[in-house]
């Protein structure tokens, strides 16, 4: 099962994916923006990383441009949520270098089947 | 693993969206300031209103609660192209933003009551944001074709340089399409020629192309779908494989396309409002580490109670006293708990100022002090409507019209200020303006009117302003569409009781007004002193006590009308026997052998004679309302330390009901 950092400034989402993730057997840390994910990544190693892209503080794209420039990040999957009004932000997400998107509103069958697309 | 319900999810959400709300109206109120004061900070305000509407979107949607998600994903294509300098942020908009916030927040009440969300207003605003952004029909889905059976695709895909950097990882995109039918590899390229070294070797980079066959009827899309992500960094063509024998399906096909067949239903009926609270990480940690101190000391003194002999006894004392403290830092920690920080009241006013600015033709600047005070939860909850009346009378009564101001010798802008402040183990609340203050004339007339006093009666500032408080008590000719409700300051005044606290107003005609709440910092736990009168126990609560003392039989004196008054720095004050009032058998009559305790409820000073007084504690306050019933003079009961049961004493109850003993 995989070690998940899940960042998303919104606590009810938050709490949602982790515990998805948790009840399918992940171990998942939780992070409330990009500033605080990026220091959880920086203390300790990661499977898979979520991220939401509307955050204040440090939004989901600069967090992956971030993430991407550690080593310890190097071929690690980063997925970003975003919403269908969105699109040009996958965009931005895959040249900041995440992996994928998930697109909002999913439901925990779904983000379970696109987390194990990358880490099953 | 099942589906998983959401539900449990709801409460947070509920939370979460009226924060992100009143955060939206915080950030449009600066915005309209901005667009009246050009040169703050506009682009980031946008983007704090954008944020808010996207992430109670993202919630709605994914709770299920469709037509809140249909509203809001309409307001966030508009903030989008506002946000994007597409459009503008006049006032015009901001008026429609501010409406769509309220609408929004009366969706959110009714999905949390389950009764149906969309209503008139949420439909035209809806309709008129749709008509703004142009496309009035909610954007159509793509209708599915049928599409007839395949035999199968082949797939050549050529990883290019970033592939692998971005964390996609081919072998993960196979098993991925495995699921579909059945994968054969045809034909594997290796890039990178001539090889490189194995110490070279690049493990980012690319080094196989593959021809790959996927048989089975599957849909182009889900195999593009696998390809998603990695659109660009690839070199990809998906071709139909010409199969004779077409319409014949190798394996189970398709086990993915998400079924929707087993969505949990939509939550139906047990709404229960278990009511939350957020609490900060610092107050629980305070709590954990409280509750450890706990476990230690309770280890010790269990050790210190399996060998117990009397050279241990310093020990045991040591560890009582020890136990005594940390229980009442926990009891301290856990009614921190409750305590939030008034902010949450006092920001709904830049708005409700603002809305009554404009309908007033008024100009008010508001200040707000002291937001971080914090309260207890209940009273944090029930503040809101007084404070609210206190602030529309300030605007509607209080303040002038900015040429009445001119004309007065005032700055045009009228000032109205907020301010919260801990004292003595109280909150108190301040409405402060700088208006007109009570006019003497028409109060005075009104009181007449009503019979509350007699024509000609002097009085001075104080009694004027306390006949504002009377039932039925409006000067207002014609009420206005604000304070036209039959609301008084009566029922101002009930309110705040009714948490325990008292309001009071001073006023200098011309100068303007403050009212002042005083509240108790919580309403389950008091500090109080208990008596005895009778046989029965009494609770005063601290707070209300000025002192306790014993008088001499001639120092009290009778006054008209049967009243007791005794002579205290200064002042007579009514003496008020407990036991006449509750009825106690077996009380002490005799002033001189009981103890008089002074007591101050709001500014009234009486004295109330009980036998003798036992000890001070910290007692929790049980209704009595719920156990049995109300009765005047008593606010509630508690466990005594020995058991019993003790009353406790409503001060401001018995110094109303001796007040109207003398009246009569």
């Amino acid at each position: 099962m995989a070690k998940i950092l899940a960042v998303d400034d919104s606590a009810s989402m938050r709490n949602m994916v982790a515990f998805t993730l948790r009840g399918a057997g992940h171990e998942v840390r939780e992070a409330a923006d990009g500033r605080a994910a990026l220091d959880a990544a920086m203390a300790e190693r990661f499977d898979l990383v979520l991220a939401d892209v509307n955050m204040p503080v440090m939004d989901g794209i600069v967090l992956t441009r971030e993430l991407r420039a550690l080593p310890s990040m190097t071929g690690v999957p980063i997925l970003i949520l975003t919403t269908e009004s969105n699109i040009e932000k996958k965009m931005e997400g895959k040249t900041a270098g995440a992996t994928g998107w998930l697109v909002k509103p999913f439901d925990p069958e779904q983000l379970l089947a696109t987390v194990a697309r990358v880490a099953g | 693993m099942g589906t998983v319900d959401l539900t449990q999810f709801h409460q947070v959400f509920y939370d979460e969206s009226l924060e992100a709300l009143d955060g939206m109206e915080e950030a449009l109120l600066a915005l309209e300031h901005g667009v009246q004061n050009p040169g703050a900070d506009a682009p980031e305000r946008v983007n704090a209103i954008f944020r808010a509407a996207h992430s109670i979107k993202g919630g709605a949607a994914t709770f299920g609660f469709n037509d809140l998600a249909a509203f809001t994903h309409v307001l966030e294509s508009l903030l989008d192209e506002i946000r994007s300098n597409r459009r503008a942020a006049d006032e015009e908009m901001i008026e429609l933003l501010l409406q769509a916030g309220d609408c929004m927040r009366g969706m959110l009440t009714r999905t949390r009551a389950g009764t149906p969300v969309a209503d008139l207003t949420s439909e035209s605003l809806r309709a008129r944001f749709a008509a703004m952004l142009g496309n009035p029909a909610a954007a159509a889905a793509s209708p599915q074709a049928s599409e007839l059976p395949v035999a199968g695709w082949r797939i050549h895909f050529r990883p290019r340089a970033n592939l692998l950097r971005s964390g996609n990882d081919p072998l993960r995109m196979f098993r991925e399409l495995a699921r579909y039918g059945a994968l054969v590899v045809k034909q594997v390229q290796v890039l990178q020629q001539p090889r490189p070294a194995f110490a070279e070797l690049d493990p980012t980079a690319p080094m196989l192309a593959w021809e790959l066959e996927l048989h089975g009827d599957i849909k182009r899309r889900d195999v593009e779908g696998v390809f998603e992500w990695v659109e660009g960094d690839c070199d990809l063509a998906i071709e139909l494989l010409h199969d004779r024998r077409a319409g014949e399906v190798p394996q189970d096909a398709a086990p993915s396309a998400a079924q929707d067949a087993d969505k949990p239903g939509r939550e139906a009926g047990a709404h229960t409002d278990a009511g939350s609270i957020r609490v900060g990480i610092g107050k629980v940690d305070a709590l954990i580490d409280m509750v450890g101190e706990l476990v230690i000391t309770q280890s010790m003194l269990g050790n210190i109670g399996e060998h117990f002999s009397m050279d241990r006894l310093g020990r045991l004392q040591e560890g009582l006293a020890q136990l005594e403290r940390t229980t009442r830092e926990l009891q301290d920690s856990v009614m921190r708990i409750r305590m939030l920080p008034i902010a949450a009241v006092f920001n709904r006013f830049p708005r409700l100022v603002r809305d009554l600015e404009h309908r007033l033709g008024k100009r008010v600047r508001l200040e707000l002090r002291g937001e971080t005070t914090e309260v207890d939860k209940t009273v944090l909850e029930k503040i809101g409507d007084p404070l609210v009346h206190l602030v529309r009378n300030a605007i509607d009564h209080g303040l002038e019209t900015p040429a009445a101001r001119v004309a007065a010798g005032k700055p045009e802008t009228g000032v109205l200020r907020l301010e919260a402040r801990h004292e003595d183990g109280y909150v108190v609340v301040e409405v402060s303006d700088d208006g007109g203050g009570l006019r003497h004339g028409p109060i005075i007339a009104k009181a007449v009117e009503l019979g509350l006093v007699s024509p000609g009666q002097e009085l001075d500032d104080q009694e004027i302003a306390e006949l504002i408080f009377q039932a039925g008590f409006s000067t207002n000719k014609e009420a206005t569409d604000l304070s036209g409700r039959g609301v008084g300051m009566d029922v101002v005044r009930r309110n705040v009781r009714d948490l325990g606290g008292s309001v009071n107003v001073r006023s200098r005609e011309g100068q303007g007004s403050t009212f002042t709440i005083v509240l108790p910092l919580t309403l389950a736990i008091i500090d109080g002193l208990t008596t005895a009168v009778g046989g029965e126990r009494y609770i005063i609560p601290l707070v209300s006590i000025v002192e306790s003392l014993q008088l001499k039989a001639r120092s009290v004196r009778h006054v008209a009308g049967g009243g007791e008054v005794f002579h205290f720095r200064e002042e007579w004050l009514p003496l008020v026997r407990l036991h006449e009032v509750f009825g106690c058998a077996g009380a002490e009559t005799a002033v001189e052998r009981g103890i008089v305790v002074v007591v101050d409820a709001g500014g009234r000073r009486v004295g109330l004679l009980v036998d003798a007084l036992v000890g001070q504690q910290q007692v929790v306050i049980k209704s009595l309302e719920a156990h049995y019933q109300r009765i005047e003079g008593i606010s509630g009961a508690t466990i005594a330390n020995d058991g019993g049961v003790a009353l406790i004493v409503d001060v401001d109850g018995v110094v109303r009901a001796s007040a109207r003993r003398r009246a009569a």
